[in-house]
C-alpha cells in the first residue's frame, strides 16, 4: 500500500521530502507567454529586416492616411549602407523598446520562467541537467551578466521618449490628405493606433522603476510638502502598477497588430476603412 | 455537502528516508486538510507528527505541501482539492524532523542578522506619531505570520540551495518594513546588496503566489528594495548628480554602527 519515495539506504540525515507533481494548471500562463513572445519575436525580426510596407505617408491610394508602423517610428530618413546592404531604420529604433521590455520586471519574471526554466513553475523542480548545473552555483541578478538588469531605469526613460513620438504618430493618424489640404478624420487605422498608444502608455508608466522614481524612494511621506506630493504620485502609479503584467502583454500584442495592420494596408491586402 | 471517503497520502518518515502512506478518511462539511490530519491522528495513527496551533491561518505553523503546492493545511479545504485523493508532504526546503514537521530554524537565524528598528540618537526614546500615509505602505509587511511558505517555495533556497547567500523573501519583507520606516536611521542597502543577497532574487514571484496573507512580496517589498540598491550602487547618473550637489545623499548610519549583541544569534 505504501509508496516508496526514497531509497532506504540513503545517507542518514540528508533525505529531503519527496517531490510531488502539482496537479493544477501551473504551466498555462508560462506556455501562453512563450508562444506569444516567440511569435512576436519572429514577426518583429521579419518586419525589422523587411525595410518596407511600413508607412502610408498620405498617399492617395491609401485614402491620404498617415499611418506609420510603430516598429519604424520615428521616421529616420537615413540611408545607411553596410557592405552594399541597405540597413533598415527599424534596426536603430527597436533596440530601445527591446531593452525596456527585456529588463522590465514583469518580462524578467516570464522570460526566466519560460526560456530559462528558472524556475519553470512554483515548487516545480527545475529540469535536469539544468537543476544540477545550477545547484549551489546559481547567481541570479547579483553578478554578471544579469546584473545589467539593474539599468532598467535608463531603458524606461528611453522608452518614455518613444511614447511621446508614438502619440505624435497617433495624432497624425487622425489627419488625412485630400489634394493639397489636410483634414481631420477617422479610419479603422486611427482607432488601431489610438488603442495601441494607450496600451503602450499604460504599460510604460506602470513601470516599477518609474514607481520608485516618482515616490517609492521616499522614506517619510509626511515629512515635507515635496514628499506629500511624491506620495500622491506614487499612489497613482501604484494603482496602475498592479496591472503592469496585463499591460505588458496587451501592449505587446497591440504593437504587433498595429504593425500587421499597417503591413496589410500598405501591401494592398486590406483597404483601410474610413468612418469620416 | 454529503460526507464521503477520501484517500490521504501522507509522508511518513524523517531525514533518513520515508514513504507516502495512504489513509482513508471520512470527510465532513468545510473540512480542511488539517482536520483530516487530526482525524488520522485521533482514529488511526497517533504517532503521525504535525505542527499546528491556531487553525485560523494566523500562527503560521501548519505549512505543508498539498498536492505539490505549498499551502497552510488549515486554510486548504478538502473539497477544493481535485479528485478523491490528496497528497500531503512536508516543506521540501527545510531539514526533515518527523513526518510533516521540518526544522525551520534557519529562518530565525537569518532574521536575527537583521538589525531592529534603529531611530537616530536625537529621536530615540521620544514619542513619535506616525502619520497614516507612512503607516499605509509598511503595514502590509506586518501581516506576515512567518509561515515560511515563501521561503520554502523560493527556487533560490529550494532548488539552488543558496541558503548561504540569500535571506529569502520573508526576510526581504522584514527589511522592507524597516528600510521604508520614517524613523529608521540605518543604511540597510549595504546588507541588502551584501549578505542578504537581494540580487539573487530573479523576481519570478513564486513567493507572492503562495503567501497566505496575500502580501505582494515581490511587487511591494523586493522590487522597491532592488530599486533602492540600484540608487546607491548602480546608478552613475545619480552619483553624478549627488557629486555636483543637485540631489542630496541619504544620510544613514552604516551597518557597522550596530552593536554586535543586537544581531547575535541566541541559541
Ligand atoms: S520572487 Fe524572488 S524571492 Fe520570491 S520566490 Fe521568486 S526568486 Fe524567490
Ligand atoms: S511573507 Fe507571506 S508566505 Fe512569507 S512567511 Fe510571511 S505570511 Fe508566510
Ligand atoms: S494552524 Fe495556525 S496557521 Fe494553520
Amino acid at each position: 500500500m505504501a509508496v516508496q519515495t526514497s531509497p532506504p539506504a540513503a545517507a542518514a540525515g540528508s533525505q529531503k521530502a519527496p517531490v510531488v507533481k502539482r496537479t493544477d494548471n501551473w504551466w498555462g500562463g508560462t506556455l501562453f507567454f512563450f508562444i506569444v513572445f516567440s511569435a512576436f519575436g519572429a514577426w518583429a525580426t521579419f518586419r525589422a529586416f523587411q525595410n518596407g510596407f511600413y508607412e502610408t505617408a498620405g498617399a492617395s491610394q491609401f485614402g491620404g492616411a498617415y499611418y506609420l508602423s510603430p516598429l519604424y517610428s520615428p521616421t529616420l530618413r537615413l540611408s545607411t549602407k553596410i557592405a552594399g546592404f541597405n540597413i533598415s531604420p527599424a534596426l536603430f529604433i527597436l533596440p530601445f523598446p527591446l531593452c525596456f521590455r527585456l529588463s522590465c520586471y514583469y518580462y524578467r519574471k516570464m522570460l526566466y520562467r519560460a526560456y530559462g526554466a528558472d524556475p519553470l513553475g512554483c515548487a516545480i523542480a527545475e529540469p535536469e541537467p539544468l537543476a544540477s548545473m545550477r545547484r549551489k552555483k546559481y547567481k541570479g541578478e547579483k553578478y554578471f551578466p544579469l546584473v545589467v538588469q539593474n539599468f532598467h531605469r535608463y531603458a524606461f526613460f528611453a522608452a518614455a521618449i518613444f511614447i511621446i513620438m508614438l502619440w505624435k504618430d497617433t495624432i497624425e493618424s487622425f489627419f488625412f490628405k485630400s489634394g493639397d489640404s489636410m483634414h481631420f478624420g477617422m479610419g479603422l487605422g486611427s482607432i488601431v493606433f489610438l488603442t495601441n498608444v494607450v496600451l503602450l502608455s499604460c504599460y510604460t508608466f506602470s513601470c516599477h522603476s518609474w514607481r520608485h522614481f516618482v515616490g517609492g524612494n521616499a522614506d517619510c511621506y509626511s515629512c515635507s510638502v515635496l514628499n506629500q506630493t511624491k506620495h500622491g504620485l506614487w499612489k497613482k502609479v501604484s494603482f496602475i502598477n498592479e496591472k503592469h503584467g496585463t499591460f505588458a502583454m496587451a501592449s505587446l500584442i497591440s504593437v504587433a497588430l498595429t504593425d500587421v495592420y499597417v503591413f496589410l494596408v500598405t501591401s494592398g491586402h486590406f483597404h483601410d476603412i474610413r468612418f469620416f | 455537502m454529503a460526507s464521503k471517503t477520501i484517500t490521504l497520502r501522507v509522508f511518513r518518515g524523517d531525514d533518513k528516508g520515508g514513504e507516502l502512506v495512504e489513509y482513508k478518511v471520512e470527510t465532513f462539511e468545510n473540512m480542511v486538510v488539517l482536520d483530516a490530519i487530526h482525524k488520522i491522528q485521533a482514529e488511526q495513527d497517533s504517532s503521525l507528527a504535525c505542527r499546528w496551533n491556531c487553525k485560523a491561518a494566523k500562527c503560521g505553523s501548519c505549512s505543508a505541501e498539498i498536492d505539490g503546492k505549498p499551502a497552510l493545511m488549515c486554510k486548504t479545504q478538502v473539497h477544493d482539492c481535485a479528485g478523491d485523493s490528496i497528497t500531503v508532504t512536508p516543506l521540501r526546503t527545510f531539514p526533515l524532523v518527523k513526518d510533516l514537521v521540518t526544522d525551520v530554524s534557519w529562518n530565525y537565524r537569518m532574521a536575527a542578522k537583521i538589525p531592529p528598528l534603529t531611530p537616530t540618537k536625537e529621536t530615540a526614546g521620544k514619542p513619535f506619531n506616525m502619520q497614516q500615509i507612512d503607516v499605509d505602505r509598511v503595514q502590509e509587511f506586518r501581516k506576515c505570520i512567518e509561515c515560511f511558505l515563501c521561503q520554502n517555495v523560493c527556487h533560490i533556497l529550494r532548488d539552488h540551495e543558496r541558503t548561504d547567500a540569500f535571506f529569502g523573501p520573508r526576510q526581504m519583507v522584514r527589511i522592507a518594513s524597516l528600510e521604508m520606516h520614517p524613523m529608521d536611521s540605518l543604511n540597510r542597502r549595504e546588507q541588502l546588496k551584501g549578505e542578504a543577497g537581494v540580487g539573487f532574487c530573479n523576481i519570478t514571484k513564486c513567493c507572492t503566489e503562495v503567501c497566505p496573507e496575500s502580501i505582494h512580496i515581490t511587487d511591494n517589498a523586493i522590487i522597491p528594495l532592488k530599486e533602492r540598491v540600484v540608487d546607491d550602487y548602480y546608478d552613475p547618473v545619480r552619483k553624478g548628480l549627488i557629486a555636483i550637489g543637485l540631489i542630496k545623499k541619504r544620510n544613514k548610519a552604516p551597518l557597522s554602527s550596530v552593536p554586535n549583541d543586537l544581531t547575535k544569534i541566541i541559541s
